[in-house]
């Protein structure tokens, strides 16, 4: 039967063929757009650091005076923590692993003279950054907590740098000149990008280029080298970041277990108190909070405003092309009347004028589907040639080829269901009289 | 035209009439909320930095080393770059207007005991910046040499309260005075920053454009006489005529390169490729609206062909007949275009409802100013138009009609 509706869709579609390109094309544009829109979220929406996602956690203080006013342009001093704080939480070492970090910029001088300097991004941190965050290691090893306490002049270097200032990935036991000073080089780093870059200051940028190098965070302290992200202080600057009152460092904890994550967050509760009775703190101890991954990427506020609104267009445009179809095929469908009569009286059920008229549509939705999916590559391409640093991500996977298949299909049955419906109750006997 | 068999007619076609009308109604709203984000964006890229901006070129050195010296390589950096021929004016500064990356923003207030801020200004700095931004004073005066201090003396005076290394006057732009001191003249007036700390205006420019954050007000900016030097941030701003930027901006390097190898260059462009830069979204969102609304109008527009032919095909023995029995073909024209005139209307209006709804809605979430009351009539006849067009083929169709079908199959 199914062989049979389908050639009688076929036959319908070509005899009238515009109005049959007409449709294919309305359905193309709206999936094609829309598609486009979703591949782009989807993609700013991944999951950073799969397996690990759901282990990680931002804890957050509140060491701010209580008549701090709050500034809605600046970026919230609450968001990063102080040096004292994050020692204090590394030291207390509640989590399974834990390190507090910091965005840098340092100019890196390559082994031959002859070539530039240029600058380069990377993160100041602690030992268990690395086993944390899963990096792997193409040469060498992670630094250890000896290093941080003794703040050693070491260095681990992302394999692109490593390639780019001695021409080989296995640097290990190198000396390079970062900034005015020299560093050792002890371990090369595995490509490791995770999209977005979760873990960096919310002022970072989140898509693109990751770090190229890691240096310990009391060696950058030690030789006061450059930061970068936000620095908010609520008392006079004196440029001096181990100060308790300037937030500045990033801090991550890995907990593996439920009554692990209620531990922990009794823990902050109790910091909390206890630095408001030492004087440290002036707000109530449950001003701290422990925020998941998922709930760190949304305070990040990773979807500009311009995506958000061109996703709503793209949805618009599809509702539009669906009403469209809808109209269409009603037209369509009960202008053949007297053919369904003819049909019903030859004794077809309702049931099967409903799934001849489904096929048809789906038939086009089907259409519909591979041009949109080809459109959506179109924009994808147009996306990609954007400035925006998400842009480069804008590719399609598998998941999202089948989604866009499966909307193109799902929306022209959907649209194709009322004239369908509608179809199968044209009245026969009336029909058959004017025939 | 008698609109009465027009909706007897329709009533029969109920469930399609209102599939048309909310496209139409859908068309409409998203139409007019897409043109209208439109001519905010262009209004954005359109806005005036008050600076010569054919004439500057920009380039920023990365701070490496020897910062004791600092200020004595500014001076040597700066007179070298002077040299070069052509080059009318340079200067160290820290911003430009329309440009990402760094800013020095600060409340400003009217009196010191105020608790909130009267405004959020912009602060420009650096040596020579009014003559070499081209920035035209319309009251007062430029800075004299002996008022300006260093960066970091002004800083280092802000952590020991020492007021003798702060500068003591500003000067602010039209916008800003009109803002603080609406109908007077800005010359002599106080503001104050801060722990009330005063300072005196002594000219006003005409316009100049803060970097970023527009949203606080395009053209709150401050200039201050407080000298930069490359390790903080500034970069190199060279004025020079339009068509000798290239040749000034390659002399340029060259001539910082001879001073000292090994500096990192991290930034060298014209100011129009800077501000180019700074507008590209608005630049890319407004080929998508512009692109969203033509494809919008197409679908719609064959939409309504599509609708129209089939219905043109349904009635060709009702036509018949009313031509057999006297109707005009320009009657039969004017139904068609009657029918759809109406629907049209109908989808307007809820098209307008729902054009309000979206507005509303962007207001909320994406600080949207009101949709202007002109964008619904303009909509109105764009759509009333285009339906018009679409329509008029099939109606020409069924006018040619002849009436002989009336007799054939009856």
């Amino acid at each position: 039967m199914f062989g049979y509706y389908l050639d009688l869709a076929l036959r319908s579609l070509r005899r009238n063929q515009i109005l049959t390109a007409l449709m294919v094309l309305a359905i193309g544009l709206g999936i094609g757009a829309s598609m486009t829109m979703m591949t782009v979220l989807h993609v700013m929406s991944a999951d950073p650091i799969p397996d690990r996602s759901g282990q990680l956690f931002y804890p957050h203080l509140d060491p701010t005076p209580l008549d701090r006013r709050k500034n809605a342009l600046a970026p919230d001093p609450t968001d990063n923590m102080t040096w004292p704080d994050a020692m204090a939480l590394l030291a207390a070492h509640r989590g399974t692993r834990q390190a507090a970090m910091s965005g840098g910029n340092l100019v890196a001088h390559p082994e031959k003279v002859s070539a530039n300097p240029f600058t380069i991004d990377g993160r100041y941190t602690t030992a268990d950054f690395f086993a944390m965050f899963r990096l792997r290691f193409v040469a060498g090893h992670a630094w250890t907590a000896t290093d941080d306490t003794a703040r050693s002049r070491v260095v681990v270097l992302s394999e692109a740098l490593s390639r780019t200032l001695f021409g080989t990935d296995d640097s290990a036991g190198r000396m390079v000149q970062l900034g005015e000073h020299t560093f050792r080089v002890i371990g090369v780093t595995a490509p490791w990008a995770p999209q977005p870059m979760f873990y960096a200051d919310a002022a970072a940028h989140k898509f693109g280029e990751s770090d190229q190098f890691f240096l310990p965070l009391a060696t950058a302290v030690d030789l006061k080298l450059d930061t970068s992200g936000n620095v908010s202080s609520w008392k006079k600057f004196s440029g001096d970041l181990t100060a308790s009152s300037v937030t500045w460092l990033q801090f991550w904890v890995q907990l593996d277990k439920p009554d692990q994550v209620a531990a922990y967050r009794r823990f902050l509760f109790d910091y909390s108190a206890q630095q408001k009775a030492l004087g440290v703190y002036e707000r109530p101890a449950d001003s701290a909070r422990l925020d998941s991954l998922r709930e760190r990427l949304v305070t990040l506020h990773l979807v500009p405003d311009d995506l958000r609104l061109q996703s709503w267009l793209a949805l618009g445009f599809l509702m539009v092309c669906m009403v469209n179809i809808v109209a269409l095929l009603l037209a369509k469908f009960l202008r053949r009347s007297g053919e369904v009569s003819v049909r019903r009286a030859l004794g077809a059920q309702r049931r099967d004028i409903f799934v001849q008229f489904g096929v048809e549509s789906a038939l086009i939705g089907l259409v519909g589907g591979g041009l949109g999916l080809l459109l959506a590559q179109l924009g994808l391409w147009g996306i990609r040639r954007r400035p925006d640093e998400y842009a480069q991500l804008a590719q399609m996977d598998t998941a999202m080829l089948l989604s866009t298949f499966a909307l193109a299909v799902v929306a022209s049955v959907l649209a194709g269901l009322l004239p369908a419906w509608r179809a199968c109750h044209i009245a026969p006997a009336l029909q058959l009289k004017t025939l | 035209m008698d609109i009465l068999p027009i909706l007897s007619t329709l009533r029969r076609h109920k469930i399609t009439a209102w599939l048309l009308i909310l496209e139409i109604a859908l068309t409409c709203a998203i139409v007019c909320n897409a043109v209208f984000l439109v001519s905010q964006r262009l209004e954005r890229m359109n806005l005036p930095s008050g600076i010569a901006e054919h004439e500057l070129v920009q380039v920023q050195l990365a701070n490496i080393g020897n910062r004791s010296d600092a200020e004595a390589r500014a001076k040597t950096d700066l007179a070298a770059l002077r040299q070069i021929p052509g080059v009318t004016q340079v200067a160290l500064v820290f911003q430009m207007p329309f440009t990402d990356g760094g800013s020095s923003n600060s409340g400003i207030k009217l009196d010191p005991q105020q608790r909130e801020d009267t405004a959020d200004v912009t602060q420009y700095m650096g040596e020579n910046l009014l003559s070499t931004l081209g920035t035209k004073l319309v009251a007062g005066r430029d800075f004299r040499p002996d008022e300006f201090v260093n960066l970091d003396t002004a800083v280092a005076a802000l952590h020991t309260g020492d007021l003798k290394g702060l500068p003591q006057v500003l000067v602010v732009t039209q916008a800003l005075a009109d803002r603080l001191w609406p109908g007077q003249s800005a010359l002599g007036k106080q503001i104050y920053l801060g722990q009330g700390l005063a300072f005196r205006v002594v000219g006003v420019v005409a316009h100049l454009a803060r970097p970023n954050r527009l949203s606080k007000g395009v053209e709150y900016s401050t200039v201050w006489p407080i000298s930069m030097n490359v390790s903080q941030g500034a970069s190199f701003l060279i004025r020079c005529a339009p068509q000798e930027r290239e040749r000034v901006l390659k002399s340029a390097l060259a001539a910082l390169k001879q001073l000292d190898p090994n500096r990192v260059v991290l930034q060298k462009r014209t100011y129009d490729e800077a501000r180019h830069a700074f507008f590209a979204n608005d630049r890319a969102m407004t080929g998508i609206l512009v692109g969203v609304c033509l494809a919008l109008l197409i679908v719609t527009a064959l939409g309504i062909v599509g609708l129209a032919s089939f219905w043109v095909a349904q009635r060709r023995r009702t036509i018949g007949v009313r031509r057999a029995l006297g109707a005009t073909r320009a009657n039969i024209l004017h139904y068609f275009q009657t029918e759809n005139f109406l629907l049209a209307t109908l989808g307007i209006v809820l098209g307008m409802v729902l054009a309000y709804g979206i507005n509303l809605f962007l207001m909320m979430h994406y600080e949207l100013p009101r949709l202007p009351v002109i964008y619904f009539p303009v909509g109105a006849a764009l759509l009333w138009v285009i339906g018009q067009i679409a329509v008029f083929g099939p109606a020409l169709r069924a006018a040619a009609v002849p009436p002989v079908v009336a007799t054939r199959s009856v």
